[in-house]
């Protein structure tokens, strides 16, 4: 008789079965590993040399940071995103839960209203960008319009002006995204227990005190993810800025994101352009990071 | 040795142990009910016979093969599940001949089988439809039809009709019951409603926090329950149980049980060897049944005790009528006729078979042999 | 109330089933009710302009825009603007239009479409219903990714296509943008398959079913909707992409966006309005599409991944 090699052991197939679905896993996981983990730690190793047009591996401690924070580009920069991503989340959240209520009424139309709040989210920054960079344009766009329409003092030229232009960027921003929180607005709306409203209807509030003390309350949970989006949008905001304004007039409009990329990768400061990556990155972990150990915890209760 | 056997198993979740060094077995043809409160360990050990999950230790063995590391497409098992787990993609005769499929068995074979199921379960018209266009008793019987197909050795059901309503539960009760008659075949149930354990078995273990209480026939589990665990969790209503203490009179031991005026009854005691426990307390189990009115006592017993008790509440239910009365500071149910006389308030003499009652020790739970 | 439908994690505005629309019960007056639709058109009108004016200067000619009205329709109708930015428009040094860049687009997208989904899918399957200790965490590790600035990634991205010899082309891109869609077409299908019973998981198993049967028999079968929801959302996300397009793919590999960006911000020659505004629609054309074929799909990706990029 053959050597019993029929141990009483795991067959093969369970030994199988029990590796095949990590053995699936693991290329997605080193792809995301080397990709997103190593890249990182590579970014930041870099803010921490001297590279300039090429990475080198000479390391200079924190001259980096020193250096970016003693630039008044960065500091402009940073000044604008603080402007642009408060006037962005509260305008967004404000017109978002206006529109959401309003829509919410039994509005005879809403499945036409719906999707026109909604399509520019299906549009990519750079056409909205173009569309008001023309429409904005003080030679042909609005304030000619007016102009023409006859009211001749009408002056509209905010794009054109380092003070004003910013607001542009908002405004285009808003027109964007803020359907998109409408929606969601919308369905933590129709979420609510109809019966809770019937109930305080007939303990007699009145329908601003409904929304104030009850419904808004009850909406907390999408004020904290249009929170969450909004400020990572507005952190990332890159490509809008590039095709509305590039970034000026002068620098009137950089934002963290544009700085990084032109001193990265034109203005031959890639040390400096890594340790302003590095503070985008922490920036949005902040924000991201309770967030969603918070959701994945929840979930796995 | 038995057909199923489940020798000596355990089952840990990191440091948490959540069966304890379970031991059973079944029988070739057996239906082997596991009961229990949820969260008992029943779905887990059944789970590990099926091989879904891990032994963390000891053996389970099926027709002789120990199974441990055997995958559960190999263990020549079958299993119906609580939510009946239809492949929502599939239709009805999809989802029965899957498994034969897999198997790679022939497609004419696997036709005949699949009429041969069909018939059995009376769902030859629902072959072609998909399981949303079912009903749940129709689920059921596809569900079965899944597990009957593969003709396996042993069929495993998980509490499979706690989705149904309950008129639908004991028509379907009935049926899993005749197809068991029919074909033979081992059966392993898990339930948490003890009526169906009682009413399908052959044999039950009752289980509780990770540990068998008692295994045995129905009869075995309902006449002399293993522990209080036992006898307050098998039979509706549950067993009542009393506390009492025991005292000695004329070589006989008799119980003595305080009503809500604190006044002592004496009920003689059929179980010779409680003399023992003269001046201890014990806990009295007495089953609804065994007290009635004295008309309705049972004449084969040897030791029928009057029990003169106010009466609280009357629950007339049809076939019989619930009697409460406060005793031992519990309220004790009685079952009469339906015809019985007693009036909420009155004073009422009830007769107590105990040649039916049992006892138990306070301290460790268990019976008193 | 539900927090769910607006959870961006979580699973049940996922399914299948349509968006509630149980409406509220409360009751308005009517001098409010027209207040509300006055309101509601006005911003109708907000959201329509833009593409308003692109549409209607995309088919006037150069004149009428910079000597006249924006807002007014044209006087002389003409496709030439459109022509134009299709085949002819200067994109950096090269008269081709956005053809081939819109082309380039294409073949960049369809793959790297299919392979996340795919690659999602899969995943979404073993995070469910094959668990083991610490998938939770892995699955955070992959959901943060889709958080980050890019910027973190730019430059060893940069370098690691140069050594693959990926710089510049669209399989580079497709790479790429593989890599950062992962976590969503992961987090779709792990949050759809989530809500799937594992039992049928189990009874696949014990009728023999392996790991890679039960996904294609079992799971797939069912996951049209999430699939549909996946491939929406990366469909438009790629296409929409600037950063890396710009980044890692300048020049005759560039994406459409990079081309639409330097045909309306070089600084040479008239500023063509009308070809602007003409390429601009054409860029925006297939995403377009998408939400209008298929609006209800992209409204649920959007708030099933609302924690976009």
């Amino acid at each position: 008789m053959a050597v019993a090699t029929v141990r009483p052991g795991v067959d093969w197939r369970t030994r199988l079965q029990d590796v095949l679905p990590k053995l699936v896993l693991s290329p997605s996981l080193a792809l995301i590993l080397f990709f997103v983990y190593g890249f990182i730690l590579y970014t930041v190793f870099l803010s921490f040399t001297n590279s300039r047009m090429l990475p080198s591996h000479d390391w200079v401690g924190l001259a980096n940071y020193r250096t970016l924070w003693g630039l008044s580009h960065w500091h402009t920069a940073l000044a604008n995103l603080a402007i642009f991503a408060s006037l962005y989340i509260v305008i967004c959240t404000a017109i978002g839960l206006m529109l959401a209520i309003f829509l919410d009424q039994k509005i005879r139309g809403e499945g036409v209203l719906r999707p026109i709040y909604l399509y520019p989210m299906a549009l990519s920054f750079i056409v909205t960008g173009t569309a008001w960079k023309w429409f904005l344009d003080p030679g042909i766009g609005l304030e000619n319009t007016m102009r023409l329409w006859g009211w001749e003092t009408f002056t509209f030229g905010w794009i054109k002006d380092r003070d004003m232009a910013i607001y542009t960027i908002v405004i285009a921003a808003v027109w964007q995204t803020s359907g998109f929180v409408m929606a969601m607005f919308l369905a933590g709306l129709r979420g609510i227990d109809n019966e809770i409203l019937k109930a305080a209807q007939i303990d007699g509030a009145s329908t601003w005190n409904l929304y104030r003390r009850i419904v808004i309350p009850l909406l907390r949970p999408a004020f904290l993810s249009a929170f969450v989006i909004l400020s990572h949008l507005a952190i990332k905001s890159y490509d809008l800025v590039i095709a509305l304004t590039g970034g000026g007039p002068g620098r009137a409009t950089e934002l963290p994101a544009t700085f990084m990329y032109s001193y990265t990768f034109t203005r031959n400061q890639m040390g400096v352009g890594a340790s302003s990556a590095v503070i985008m990155l922490m920036t949005i972990a902040a924000i991201m990071v309770p967030y969603l150990y918070a959701e994945l915890r929840e979930r796995d209760r | 040795m038995g057909f199923l056997d489940i020798r000596n198993v355990t089952k840990s979740y990191g440091s948490v142990e959540v069966l304890h060094r379970v031991d059973l077995e079944a029988e070739e043809g057996e239906f082997l009910v596991l009961v229990g409160p949820s969260g008992c360990g029943k779905s887990t050990l059944l789970n590990m016979i099926a091989g879904l999950e891990s032994i963390t230790s000891g053996e389970i063995a099926i027709a002789g093969q120990v199974v441990n590391h055997v995958h559960p497409s190999k263990r020549n098992i079958a299993m119906v599940f609580q939510s009946y787990a239809l492949y929502p993609n599939m239709t009805v005769a999809g989802n029965i001949t899957f498994g034969l499929e897999m198997h790679g068995v022939p497609r004419p074979e696997r036709e005949r089988a699949l009429r041969d199921v069909a018939r059995l379960l009376q769902i030859e018209h629902l072959l072609d439809r998909k399981p949303s266009q079912l009903s749940g008793g129709q689920r059921q019987r596809v569900a079965m039809g899944r597990a009957l197909v593969r003709d396996p050795a042993v069929f495993l059901f998980d509490e499979p009709l706690s989705n149904l309503d309950a008129k639908l539960r004991v028509d379907m009760r009935t049926e899993i019951k005749k197809l068991h008659q029919r074909l033979g075949r081992t059966i392993v149930y898990v339930t948490h409603d003890q009526i169906e354990a009682m009413t399908l078995s052959t044999r039950i273990a009752v289980m509780n926090a990770g540990h068998v209480q008692q295994f045995g026939t129905p009869k075995e589990i309902y006449d002399r329950p293993a522990n209080l665990f036992v006898a307050g969790f098998m039979g509706s209503p549950s067993m009542n149980l009393i506390p009492a203490t025991v005292a000695v009179e004329d070589g006989t031991p008799v119980a003595l049980i305080r009503d809500e005026g604190g006044e002592a009854h004496r009920l003689r005691l059929s179980q010779p060897s409680l003399a023992a426990w003269a001046g201890r307390e014990i806990v009295l189990g007495i089953r609804p049944e065994a007290i009635t009115d004295p008309d309705g006592a049972d004449r084969q017993s040897r030791n029928i005790q009057p029990l003169r008790a106010r009466v609280s509440v009357i629950e007339p239910a049809g076939s019989d009528t619930f009697v409460a009365t406060p005793l031992g500071g519990r309220e004790v149910i009685a079952r009469m006729r339906a015809d019985a006389t007693a009036r909420p308030g009155e004073v009422f003499d009830f007769a107590v078979n105990m040649d039916k009652a049992v006892a138990f020790d306070p301290v460790t739970e268990a019976r008193i042999p | 109330m539900s927090t769910l439908s607006q959870n961006p994690l979580a699973g049940p505005a996922l399914r299948a089933a349509p968006v509630p629309s149980q409406e509220t019960a409360v009751r308005t007056g009517r001098v409010t009710r027209v207040f509300i639709y006055l309101v509601l058109l006005l911003f109708a009108l907000f959201y329509l302009l833009p593409f308003f004016i692109m549409l209607i200067n995309s088919v006037k000619p150069l004149g009428e825009i910079t000597g006249g009205n924006m807002m007014a329709l044209p006087r002389e109708w003409t496709v030439e603007p459109w022509m134009a930015a299709w085949s002819t428009a200067q994109i950096g040094v090269q008269p081709t239009g956005l053809r081939p860049y819109f082309i380039n687009s294409i073949l960049m997208v369809v793959p790297a479409v299919a392979i996340s989904t795919l690659l999602g899918a899969l995943n979404g399957y073993i995070l469910t219903k094959w668990r083991f200790r610490g998938d939770t965490i892995l699955f955070g590790l992959m959901l943060f990714a889709c958080f980050i600035p890019f910027q973190i990634v730019l430059i060893p991205m940069a370098r690691t296509l140069g050594i693959l010899g990926l710089a510049g082309t669209t399989w580079g891109l497709v790479l790429v943008h593989v890599v950062y869609g992962l976590g969503f077409t992961t987090l779709y299908f792990r949050n759809y398959y989530a809500a799937f019973p594992t039992e049928l998981v189990r009874a696949a198993q014990i009728d023999g079913a392996g790991f890679f049967r039960i996904f294609w028999r079992i799971m797939l079968p069912v996951s049209g909707p999430i699939a549909v929801v996946s491939i929406i959302w990366q469909f438009t996300n790629i296409w929409n992409d600037f950063l890396f397009g710009a980044s890692f793919a300048a020049g005759s590999g560039a994406p459409v966006t990079v081309a639409l960006n330097n045909l309306v911000n070089s600084s040479t020659g008239v500023r063509e309005y009308n070809v602007h505004f003409a390429g601009a629609i054409l860029a925006a054309l297939p995403t377009l599409l998408v939400y209008i074929v298929a609006g209800r799909y992209f409204v649920r990706g959007l708030m099933a991944g609302s924690v976009k990029g």
